[in-house]
């Protein structure tokens, strides 16, 4: 996350053809028919069922595992425990926290940590199996609360975590990291402020909720070579932690990623994978392991709770003169930097003089929290955005131009290090300013919020495969998950950068062993990235083809210029030859030196910041607490939007998942440390009939690192509605919202706590 | 011990044996190969798998296998005509009202009894009528919007 204010000159001011219009995505029919391929949906000959055991205690020692009867049980081929996955990590201690996450070794962490495994000829047989092993627990306390998991006394769960970034040496403690960001000197600018505002506030675990659970199917040969079929945001990541936790080289592992039922963070880590190619290696035959959905809500990975206190300082002309945070996350059972990345978050949007946050990470016995769509960035917002409209409220100024006024711009030095570049803050909120919706009268229990959210995009490492058939079209074979239409972006890039009609291209998802490693489709990269490296390989497919275009003509090469879907030989003295097409240059390519090719293998820096400001209008009944949203508008930056439809998806999808947390969503665990809800049931994510049409902005402030001026799209848009929707129901109640999720019983909570 | 099964899948004889407590979504995943019904949930809050029996929407996790002698059942892989797309599924398409695709297969089942029941719905009707299918990826604008132009060509 280097300093955003690089000029590129790769960046062109230019016309698009292809670029901007709506097209149809290449696996729409596949998706609409039955007929694409899930994680579930693969299936190997001879393939075994692979089941996990799982811990009910929260916290327990592992005193014996008996697994003698299940392995006498006719149809069960391979039973496993953490023997069967010894410690190849060489003193990784990440590496080994998600071994042990894996499968437990001496002590369960969690309520649904696994402890066994078995893989039997089918399902029936498999669940026998695992009631017959003997597994014998020494039951240890548990703590499942953040500030809990802090407080003095708490059980310390890891006896090797100390404070990374405390100066001393300290005792075992449940905190495992403390970081501080910021600028100026807070306490002066406190004493500045005509008016400060302290609050507290804490938001509930939840889970980014994909329809498809993880699956998997390995099947790893007596020669140690294995294959993988899974559903993953990243399938090289997984090759590559999947082959360094089996002490597999990562050549002999060939991933292919089915297609994706929705990820938003969730799979991009491993749980089930390691453990599949575990049952394979141990029954020499292929092995699939599909988690239930009690499965991926207990031992999956969430997102983290949250606890957070704020003290903002301002003066009566609306100038932000102090921010100070110390935001607490917990990250489940291993370390994180969950609360780090929320303390880098946290201001963001704003141009502070002064401005210090405190992050706390903290270990707790709950599942190891994934990342979530802008992961840690949404429960900040909450807590800041809500602040910061009190001390608007507090000084008497309307809350949009409080922020336009204190809003970051080009050259601010943000409040987590790096100086921006062209940013969409002011725009974003400058467009709901006016926007009609700010003036659309609200009705009796009616409240509207407002709210703004950041996240830093990421860049990372890309690696793309173009070729032209010998008739003349294009395949491009891309390494980042397509979840949610970048194939059709993809294509549509390079179909722009050769001249050619976007139907001409047809991009496809390629497996481990046919492209360089990717980084995984997180941080709202895939569509940058790819594309990215997608118009360089064109670039380097144009080179070659402007050369056998030359050779064909006889023709020194600088006398040919490519545009439009062909060569054309420039110079005065052989203007008038007709252009070669692509079609006709592919089908001499065997004369001309072989199959037309492109490649572009990047480390793709300068994804650009995101900002995004969101307007919600919310009803709440105040007889049972229950809410409804009547209205969201998203306005968020997109640097340029490839296909302007997936783009208004990505606002509409996080706006939704947002408004599931911030007034549904939760994790509840009992004081047994188990979790008592695993299931969509009671588990409850927004239905259609929750919602409203979402409506969209979309603004084009270009990203000066991409060709285009892409900036990534995909996370910004979760950020503000907590925010928006805790300050809305606020006003709508007139009791300030602190406790998210706002469900009923919360909200008729603090209604009544405001009566007495 | 097994059931022997007669049935209608897609308008097509189709016959099985399954056991006694195999739901009819591992019977078309497992035995008939039609993978188009998604497992989201088993318990059936997701309506992933959902199918058309007897002309009524159900979840096929909450069906057994065995139930299904004599019956007729309608899936995704029905839905269009040869290489004809079903309205509903082009309009899907052209509207981009899905990103992962997952629950498209069974929220097209309900939009599919929803219109044959209410071939004009409102816009509150819609959403009801697709309150049991569960979508992570696209907050339903797209998809309430797709039903909504697909329920105008099929009535013109």
């Amino acid at each position: 996350m280097a300093a955003d204010n690089i000029s590129n000159p790769d960046l062109v001011p230019r016309q698009f053809k292809v670029i901007g219009t709506r097209t149809r995505r290449p696996d729409g029919i596949d998706k609409v028919t039955g007929r694409a391929r899930y994680g579930a949906d693969y299936n190997l000959p001879g393939q075994l069922v692979g089941l996990v055991l799982r811990s009910p205690h929260a916290h327990a020692q592992i005193v014996k595992i008996d697994t003698s009867k299940a392995e006498k049980l006719s149809g069960v081929k391979a039973v496993i425990t953490s023997k069967d996955l010894p410690d190849h990590t060489g003193g990784d201690r990440g590496m080994f926290d998600i071994l042990e996450n894996c499968m437990a070794r001496k002590k369960a962490l969690y309520d649904g940590h696994a402890v066994a495994a078995v893989a039997a000829v089918d399902a029936t047989t498999a669940r026998k199996a695992l009631k017959l092993i003997e597994v014998t627990y020494k039951i240890l306390p548990h703590v499942t609360g953040v500030d809990e998991a802090l407080a003095k006394g708490a059980p310390v769960i890891h006896d090797h975590i100390v404070t990374e970034g405390l100066p001393e040496m300290q005792a075992a403690t449940n905190q495992n990291k403390q970081a501080e960001y910021g600028h100026g000197d807070v306490e002066a600018g406190f004493k500045e402020a005509d008016v400060i505002v302290e609050r507290s506030y804490k938001t509930e675990q939840t889970h980014q909720g994909y329809i498809e659970p993880h699956s998997v199917t390995a099947s790893m040969s007596p020669d140690g070579s294995a294959e993988m079929f899974v559903c993953t945001q990243g399938h090289f990541v997984y090759r590559n932690q999947c082959a360094a936790l089996l002490g597999m080289d990562a050549n002999k592992l060939r991933v292919t990623s089915s297609e994706i039922g929705g990820g938003f963070g969730g799979k991009t880590h491993v749980w089930a994978e390691p453990l599949a190619l575990a049952l394979s290696r141990k029954a020499n035959r292929p092995v699939k392991v599909t988690m239930t959905r009690d499965e991926v809500f207990r031992c999956t990975g969430p997102t983290s709770s949250t606890s957070v206190d704020v003290k903002i300082g301002a003066k009566k002309d609306g100038t932000i003169t102090a921010a100070w945070a110390e935001l607490r996350y917990q990250g489940g059972a291993f370390p994180s930097n969950w609360a780090e990345l929320g303390a880098m978050t946290a201001f963001a949007c704003y141009d502070l003089k002064n401005v210090k946050t405190v992050s706390k990470d903290v270990v707790v016995n709950r599942p190891k929290c994934a990342a979530y769509r802008a992961p840690s960035a949404p429960a900040a917002a909450f807590a800041i955005e809500s602040t910061v409209e009190e001390v608007a409220e507090k000084i008497g100024m309307d809350p949009i131009d409080f922020r336009i006024k204190n809003a970051a711009k080009e050259g601010t030095k943000s409040s987590y290090g790096p100086v921006y570049g062209p940013i969409g803050i002011g725009p974003t909120l400058q467009a709901a300013k006016v926007h009609p919706h700010m003036k659309a009268p609200l009705g009796k229990n009616q409240g509207r919020g407002m709210a703004c959210g950041f996240w830093f995009n990421f860049g990372g490492q890309t690696c793309v495969d173009l070729n032209v058939t010998p008739d003349g079209f294009v395949t491009v074979a891309q390494g980042t998950i397509d979840v949610g239409g970048s194939r059709a972006s993809i294509a549509m890039a390079v179909a722009e950068e050769l001249g050619i009609p976007y139907d001409s291209v047809r991009s496809i998802v390629a497996d481990t062993s046919s492209l360089g490693h990717n980084d995984m489709t997180d941080g709202s990269r895939g569509t940058f990235s790819s594309s990215m490296a997608a118009i360089f390989a064109a670039r380097n497919a144009i080179t070659i083809l402007r050369d056998r275009a030359a050779k064909m003509w006889e023709l020194p090469v600088e006398e040919v210029e490519w545009k439009d879907g062909a060569a054309h030989a420039v110079g005065s003295h052989h203007g008038n030859r007709a252009p070669l097409t692509l079609k006709e240059i592919a089908a001499q390519a065997a004369n001309t030196g072989g199959p037309v090719a492109g490649h572009a293998e990047i480390s793709a820096d300068g994804a650009g910041v995101s900002f995004a400001t969101h307007i919600a209008d919310i009803e709440v009944d105040p007889e049972t607490g229950r809410s409804l949203v009547k209205r969201y508008t998203v306005i968020q930056d997109a640097g340029k939007a490839l296909h302007p439809s997936y783009v208004e998806g990505q606002y509409q999808g996080g706006a939704a998942q947002g408004i599931g947390w911030a007034l549904n969503e939760e994790y509840v665990y009992g004081k047994d440390g188990r979790l008592q809800n695993a299931g969509f049931l009671d588990y409850r994510i927004p239905v259609c009939s929750d919602l409203p049409f979402i409506d969209t902005q979309i603004l084009e402030i270009p990203n000066p690192h991409h060709p285009y001026g892409v900036r990534g799209v995909g996370e910004t848009s979760i950020v503000p509605p907590l925010a928006a929707l805790a300050i809305a129901m606020s006003n709508a109640t007139g009791v300030r919202q602190t406790h998210i999720p706002m469900s009923p019983p919360r909200v008729l909570k603090s209604l009544k706590a405001a009566k007495t | 011990m097994g059931v022997h099964v007669s049935t209608t899948v897609n308008g097509d004889h189709a016959e099985f044996t399954c056991a006694e407590d195999e739901v009819l979504l591992d019977v078309l995943r497992n035995r008939l190969g039609l993978t188009g019904a998604k497992e989201g949930c088993g318990t059936g809050d997701c309506g992933a798998c959902s199918v058309i029996l007897d002309g009524r929407l159900v979840c096929s996790c909450l069906v057994l296998g065995a139930e299904m002698d004599g019956k007729s059942v309608e899936t995704i892989e029905g839905m269009a005509e040869g290489a004809k797309l079903h309205p509903l599924q082009q309009h899907f398409i052209d509207g981009a009202a899905l990103q992962c695709g997952i629950c498209t297969p069974g929220i097209l089942m309900a939009a599919q009894a929803l219109l044959r029941k209410n071939p004009d719905p409102s816009e509150e009707e819609i959403r009801f009528g697709l309150a049991g299918n569960l979508c992570r990826c696209t907050g339903y604008d797209k998809i309430v919007r797709a039903v909504q132009s697909a329920a105008k060509e099929m009535r013109s």
